[in-house]
């Protein structure tokens, strides 16, 4: 093929879903086995490398994110009705919820008001843009709930969801090195804390490193931190002055 | 079939979900209405049906995946991240830590008195 048959594939490639859709599934599929490669690494998670390596193939095709987003959206579009799925591990584990009620709800109601408390008021402090500071506030709730909170109560929607995975990042770094420390040794306290602080991500290492029962407990607590979340945040940054 | 149907019943959760947010002007989004619903729905039917299932437990499988467009996103942010990066930095740290911290003292007061571990370390 020569150098203008290779341009107007280009050209057409560029303007058309396809490429970037294409490009999406095979980063995360690269992205996952550098995380197999590199031994199952909170620091490179395959979301985190996934992203990285298509900022970079943006970047080096000089492609902008709208034209990016036009391809990725289709899998973007699936966060609505994966939410609503987050009913059926809720309704699964009905049985523990009625069964630890009480610790569940202290629990989740002072978790969650920890982490938006602690998350505005450490960004205000700091002097961080009001923008900044309503996008980190939602930062533990799972990714499809935190951009629905950002985008209504005014932070940057997409700016949330890399604040998310980060959050996720950290939480699996710092969680088990808190456990330790503080000699918290049951499995669905150690799971229901990291669901609640590091959502999905939390989940995922619960299932890996931790156990079954704190996997569980993690998807439990990732759902009902974002449900009560997503109802309690709102007014929360309004009573903050926002 | 099935999982069509199962399809058409989370999208229509979520459909009754954002209608709800929006003629109320409630700050929920949509999507978690969605899921309030079908909580809801699913425990007065009492169980889960299987077209439901295989749908929306493959949906959470991959949502690591769902998440990378928006991630994508950081594009845009650069000049606003490389700004306030440590201030970013030291929020997510902090707060995730103070986060973890207050959760688990808190189940384990409540908790881990009336109901001692019964699993071990698997």
């Amino acid at each position: 093929m020569n150098g203008l048959g290779l341009a107007q594939v280009w050209v057409y490639l560029s303007a058309s879903p396809l490429l970037h859709l294409f490009a999406t599934l095979l980063a995360f599929i690269v992205a996952t086995r550098i995380n197999r490669w590199a031994g199952g690494t909170p620091l490179l998670h395959p979301v985190i490398v996934a992203i990285a390596l298509l900022i970079g193939f943006l970047l080096l095709t000089d492609t902008d994110y709208a034209t990016y987003f036009e391809g990725a959206q289709f899998l973007h579009f699936l966060l609505g009705p994966a939410t609503v799925a987050l009913a059926i591990p809720l309704y699964d584990h009905r049985e523990r919820v009625r069964r630890m009620l009480w610790p569940i709800v202290v629990g989740t109601l002072a978790g969650v008001v920890t982490a938006v408390i602690s998350a505005v008021g450490i960004a205000m402090v700091l002097g961080a843009e009001p923008e900044t500071v309503l996008s980190l506030a939602p930062k533990s709730v799972t990714s499809p709930i935190a951009m629905g909170i950002a985008e209504k109560i005014g932070g940057i929607p997409s700016l949330t969801a890399g604040l998310v995975l980060l959050t996720g990042v950290v939480g699996c770094i710092v969680g088990p090195w808190i456990f330790r420390l503080t000699r918290i040794t049951d499995p669905t306290i150690q799971g229901y804390s990291m669901g609640l602080a590091a959502h999905g991500f939390g989940t995922a290492y619960c299932f890996a490193s931790i156990g079954a029962v704190a996997g569980a407990f993690s998807g439990l607590a990732m759902g009902l931190s974002g449900l009560v979340t997503a109802f309690v945040l709102p007014a929360m940054v309004h009573l903050l002055g926002f | 079939m099935a999982l069509i149907i199962g399809m058409s019943i989370l999208l229509g959760c979520q459909f009754l979900g954002e209608i709800i947010s929006r003629a109320l002007a409630l700050p929920v989004p949509g999507p978690v209405l969605g899921m309030l619903i079908l909580l809801i729905g699913l425990m007065i039917r009492g169980s889960v049906p299987a077209s439901l299932r295989t749908p929306g437990e493959g949906l959470l499988k991959y949502l690591t995946l769902l998440f990378v467009p928006a991630g994508v996103g950081l594009i845009q942010h650069f000049g606003l991240i490389s700004r306030e990066f440590g201030i970013l930095i030291i929020t997510l740290i902090v707060s995730t830590s103070v986060t973890l911290l207050v959760t688990s003292q808190i189940l384990q007061r409540i908790a881990g008195r009336t109901q001692p571990s019964r699993e071990g370390k698997t």
